[in-house]
């Protein structure tokens, strides 16, 4: 659609501009006022120039959450993208199980993300969990609580189970696009499912499939209750993400400063990710 | 979308001078078997998304398992459904004002975050739709970045914010700071469904001598009412399964019910029945929005604003 | 409600930055007036980009610079600084 051009739009941004500049752009110019500073609390604050930030560079825990954060994302990535394509391929088209799918689908998104982590917190524990049980019935030894590796196994899963159906819907609402005409023809040409699924459906779900990696990409890299309640972050720190470890040190120590210094290479990061996201969004959007 | 039909129609096409030779091999038979074939596998399309639902309803069936039984159920043996039934725990949930008005802390946020996302998102995102402006792609991106802005960023400086503005451990103060993540949100979602409607009809209402703001109210509107709905749907997502902020901002007056909760979790002696209990009185909400807006889900995500 | 901001904590040096980014945006604001359409390009990026584009890449790519030097070479930073409008001078050109 050709859109005219007119400044005055301005006004009708206006209530956005001001109700997200009070709550982003107020807080971000504060987050950069202490990441200089030092603080003994009573609002009192002494320059500290750069401090916090070569103290952060240089230190091993965060560069270690750093890592786990990203190993955890592909992980995630790599276990969701192909599930969800793949159970979104073997959805329903019409009918009465359309709305029952999607429904059903849809309810782990919904769920408060703290009840997401009691939830599996309760699932995977060996004494009254239901997986948890069952597992170590099976002879293999597995507690969440004391072994970093069943702790990753667990949050992994759990995240599995929570977002694979973000990435279902995604793809489901790229594929019901295509019109039947075309599976009719591949039908008369005899190709093979493989072929249907290369040349038909994958290329109608380029778009949801990159908005799918993507938005799990990030939210994965800032994911924050529900390892928190499942894990709180150990067994020791193997499973402290960034955002765990950055809120332990502003609302548990409250350490200003360095979590202050903390928040914007995080947040500069993530600024990274958001302009690839939509650089990438836009460009192919004006490719079609 | 034209590019991309002819696009994928090609791509079809080399598919299928690819297996033209192979097709016309084929007497007609051996294809009516394929077809055939193909006609069968589809009539067990229902094993996966039964078993994937399956997998997905375990978990919460064993939370709402866990909420019917006693304390000393759970604790004294694995039972895979509650031999002594009992709604004790909710009980205990109803009548204590500590736990039930945690519900209606978190609902009144919700609220109160949907209303007013939504009604300033309506304004921006027709601006957005329909007219070009100094910076307006860069708004977008700014608006985009809030959305994708990882809370816990955000959780230290709300907090010196609204204890400086005196508004810690209100409704409103909760309803505001999700405003960050939501009004993005609603202006992207709101854009997608305003850009679908045709740009003649706002031309014609103003010919036909409409001001702006009663052809938004009586025309406009109307005409992308899913989309509004959708909107808040999401609003109320967003907003309901968000806790770090919620729990930051609020210590009693405004505590969100999932706040209440890691609370109990950390109490001495666990109180498993109750915890499930909470648990699954926190899923009902979004079971029911979600039914409301079962048709427009995939659309909502796939306008990819989300 | 009360308007003391001591809890924001500004010093000169923040004040003197957010103030250079908004006379930035400002600069940019005349600049699109006066010339307006952003004179979009594709650089070696190899998509279009505007000059807005080209300011957020510049500032980016400074904030990245910056804590570069501030990990690995150490806490001079006008040597940074210095770096970075080289940068931002290349992206201008180039992007």
């Amino acid at each position: 659609m050709d859109k005219t051009w007119n400044n005055k739009a301005w006004f009708l941004v206006l209530p956005v501009l001001v109700l997200v500049a009070f709550s982003a752009v107020i807080p971000l110019m504060t987050v950069v006022n202490y990441s200089v500073q030092d603080t003994f609390g009573n609002n009192v604050f002494f320059w500290a120039g750069t401090e916090w930030f070569e103290e952060l560079l240089s230190s091993s825990r965060f560069w270690e959450a750093m890592t786990r954060n990203l190993i955890f994302s592909f992980i995630i990535l790599a276990i969701e993208v192909p599930l969800g394509i793949f159970i979104a391929l073997n959805m329903p088209k019409k009918g009465w199980g359309v709305p029952v799918c999607l429904v059903l689908m849809a309810l782990p998104l919904l769920i408060p993300w703290n009840v997401v982590g009691t939830i599996w917190q309760v699932f995977g524990r060996n004494d009254i969990g239901l997986l948890g049980y069952y597992v170590n019935a099976l002879g293999i030894d597995y507690n969440y609580v004391q072994d970093p590796f069943d702790a990753w196994v667990t949050i992994i899963v759990m995240d599995v189970w929570h977002w694979t159906s973000l990435v279902v819907l995604l793809c489901y609402a790229g594929l019901v696009s295509i019109p039947d005409a075309f599976y009719q023809a591949a039908k008369i040409d005899g190709a093979s499912r493989w072929a249907v699924f290369r040349y038909i459906q994958l290329p109608k779900m380029n778009r949801v499939l990159l908005i799918a990696v993507l938005l799990r990409f990030m939210d994965s890299f800032m994911i924050y209750t529900e390892p928190f309640v499942v894990t709180g972050g150990g067994p020791g720190n193997s499973t402290t993400f960034l955002s765990i470890d950055l809120v332990k040190t502003a609302l548990g120590q409250f350490d200003l400063g360095p979590a202050a210094a903390m928040s914007l290479v995080y947040f500069l990061i993530i600024l990274l990710l958001s302009w690839v996201f939509y650089t990438v969004m836009t460009n192919y959007d004006a490719e079609r | 979308m034209g590019g991309a039909n002819e696009r994928t129609e090609r791509n079809a096409m080399n598919g299928s001078a690819a297996t033209e030779g192979l097709a016309s091999a084929l007497s007609h038979s051996d294809l009516d078997r394929r077809m055939r074939r193909r006609g069968e596998e589809s009539r067990w399309w229902w094993i996966v998304p039964t078993l994937y639902i399956i997998v997905l309803l375990l978990p919460i069936y064993w939370l709402i398992n866990m909420s019917f039984k006693t304390n000393a159920e759970i604790v004294s043996s694995l039972t895979l459904y509650p031999h002594a039934p009992t709604i004790g725990n909710y009980v205990t949930i109803f009548t204590d004002a500590s736990w039930y008005s945690g519900y209606i802390n978190s609902i009144t946020y919700v609220v109160m975050n949907m209303v007013i996302s939504v009604a300033a998102a309506l304004p921006a995102a027709y601006a957005f739709s329909r007219y070009r402006f100094l910076g307006d792609k860069h708004l977008f991106f700014w608006l985009l970045t809030n959305r994708m802005a990882p809370p816990a960023v955000f959780a230290l400086p709300f907090f010196q914010l609204y204890s400086a503005f005196g508004l810690i451990d209100t409704h409103i103060a909760v309803a505001l700071a999700h405003c960050l993540f939501n009004v993005p949100l609603a202006v992207w979602i709101l854009e997608g469904f305003m850009s679908g409607v045709p740009k003649e009809i706002d031309e014609t209402a103003y010919i036909d001598g409409y001001s702006f703001p009663r052809f938004f109210v009586r025309i406009f509107m109307p005409l992308i009412a899913s989309g509004i709905g959708v909107a808040c749907f999401f609003c109320f997502m967003f907003s309901w399964v968000e806790l770090l902020i919620a729990r930051t901002l609020t210590t009693t007056d405004a505590k969100p019910i999932a706040a209440t909760m890691t609370r109990t979790v950390s109490a001495a002696g666990m109180d498993w029945g109750l915890l499930a209990a909470a648990g699954v009185l926190t899923l009902i909400p979004g079971a029911l929005v979600i039914w409301f807006v079962r048709n427009y889900i995939a659309k909502g995500f796939a306008l990819g604003r989300v | 409600m009360n308007f003391d901001l001591t809890w924001m904590a500004w010093t000169w040096p923040t004040a003197a930055f957010f103030a250079t980014i908004l006379l930035l945006l400002c600069g940019m604001a005349v600049w699109e007036y006066a010339a307006p359409g952003g004179n979009p390009r594709v650089g070696i990026l190899r998509f279009e980009t505007t000059r807005g584009d080209r300011l957020f890449l510049s500032l980016l790519g400074s904030a990245f610079i910056h804590l570069a030097w501030l990990g690995l070479v150490g806490s001079n930073l006008w040597w940074a600084l210095a770096l970075s409008v080289v940068y931002a001078i290349g992206v201008f050109r180039y992007v």
